[in-house]
C-alpha cells in the first residue's frame, strides 16, 4: 500500500458521508415528500445542497471503484466502513443530531474492525497479469 | 405473512447487493490499477474501459435490483429492521462471495474485521 492508495481509501470515507450529509441538509430544507406525490422528489434536485451531495457521492463512488482496482473486496469493504463513523460524526457535529450510547458503541466496533483489516495485506488471490506486474513494481520501491 | 414477505425481500436485497459488489470488484480486478491505466492512457480511457466492462454493467444491474427490492421491503417494514438487517448481512455474504468467486484469501484477520464491522453497523443502523 502506497501513500496514493491510502489517499484513495481516505477519499471514499470522506466524500461518501459528506455527500449523504449534504443530501440530508438539502432534504431538510425541501421538507417531507408527500407519499401521494412521490414525483415531487425530483424537484429536490434543484436544491444546491442536493446538487453538492450528488457530486460528492459520485466522487466517493469513483474513489471506491479505484480502490477495488488495487485492493481486495474483503479489504476495501471493512476499510471504507470508516465512512459510517464519519457519517455519524458529521450528523452529530454539523446537523446537530443526537447520538445514542448504542451508536457510539457501534462506531467503536467499526473502528476496531478497520484497524484489524488494515494491518493485513491489501491484495490476495489470483491477481492477473496487470495487477501482479504493479505489485512487483511496488515491492521494488 | 407480512413478516415472511419482508424477510424474503431482505434476503433478495442482500443477495443482489452482494452479487453487485462481487461483480464490481471482479470488473476492477480484471481492469487492474486505475491509477496506472490513467497514467498510461489518460482519464477518458479509464472511463471508457470501466463503462464498457460486462462485469461492471452486471454489478450495476444487481445493485439496481437490490435498490428496488429494498424499496419494496421498506413499504412493508420499518427502516429500523430493513437498514441494519441488509447492511450487516451484506458484509457477511460479501466475504463469502469474495472467497469463493474472487479467490481472495479471507483469513482469520479478515473474518474478525468483517464480524466487527458487521456488529458495529448493526448497532449504528439500529434506530
Amino acid at each position: 500500500m502506497t501513500l496514493r492508495k491510502y489517499l484513495v481509501i481516505l477519499s471514499v470515507v470522506i466524500f461518501s458521508p459528506i455527500g449523504d450529509a449534504f443530501l440530508a441538509r438539502g432534504m431538510k430544507q425541501t421538507g417531507a415528500i408527500d407519499v401521494h406525490h412521490l414525483l415531487h422528489v425530483f424537484a429536490a434536485v434543484a436544491d444546491p445542497w442536493v446538487v453538492l451531495g450528488i457530486a460528492s457521492l459520485i466522487a466517493g463512488m469513483a474513489s471506491y471503484m479505484t480502490a477495488l482496482s488495487f485492493a481486495d473486496l474483503t479489504y476495501v469493504l471493512p476499510a471504507t466502513a470508516l465512512g459510517y463513523v464519519n457519517m455519524v460524526l458529521i450528523a452529530h457535529l454539523w446537523l446537530g443530531e443526537r447520538i445514542s450510547l448504542v451508536r457510539w458503541a457501534g462506531i467503536t466496533l467499526i473502528a476496531m474492525g478497520v484497524g484489524v483489516v488494515a494491518r493485513g495485506p491489501s491484495r490476495t488471490g489470483d491477481t492477473g497479469p496487470a495487477a501482479s506486474a504493479s505489485a512487483t513494481r511496488e515491492e521494488g520501491q | 405473512m407480512r413478516l415472511i414477505y419482508t424477510w424474503v425481500c431482505i434476503l433478495i436485497t442482500v443477495a443482489a447487493a452482494a452479487a453487485g459488489d462481487v461483480f464490481l470488484a471482479l470488473a476492477m480486478r480484471r481492469i487492474g490499477d486505475l491509477g496506472e491505466l490513467g497514467r498510461r492512457q489518460g482519464f477518458a480511457a479509464v472511463v471508457v474501459r470501466v463503462l464498457s466492462s460486462g462485469a461492471f454493467l452486471s454489478g450495476i444491474a444487481f445493485m439496481a435490483i437490490a435498490f428496488f427490492s429494498n424499496l419494496v421491503g421498506l413499504s412493508w417494514a420499518d427502516l429500523s429492521l430493513m437498514g441494519p438487517a441488509t447492511a450487516s448481512l451484506t458484509f457477511i455474504v460479501n466475504a463469502l462471495g469474495a472467497k469463493y468467486f474472487l479467490g481472495e484469501d479471507v483469513d482469520g484477520r479478515r473474518w474478525v474485521a468483517t464480524v466487527f464491522v458487521c456488529a458495529g453497523v448493526l448497532l449504528v443502523a439500529r434506530s
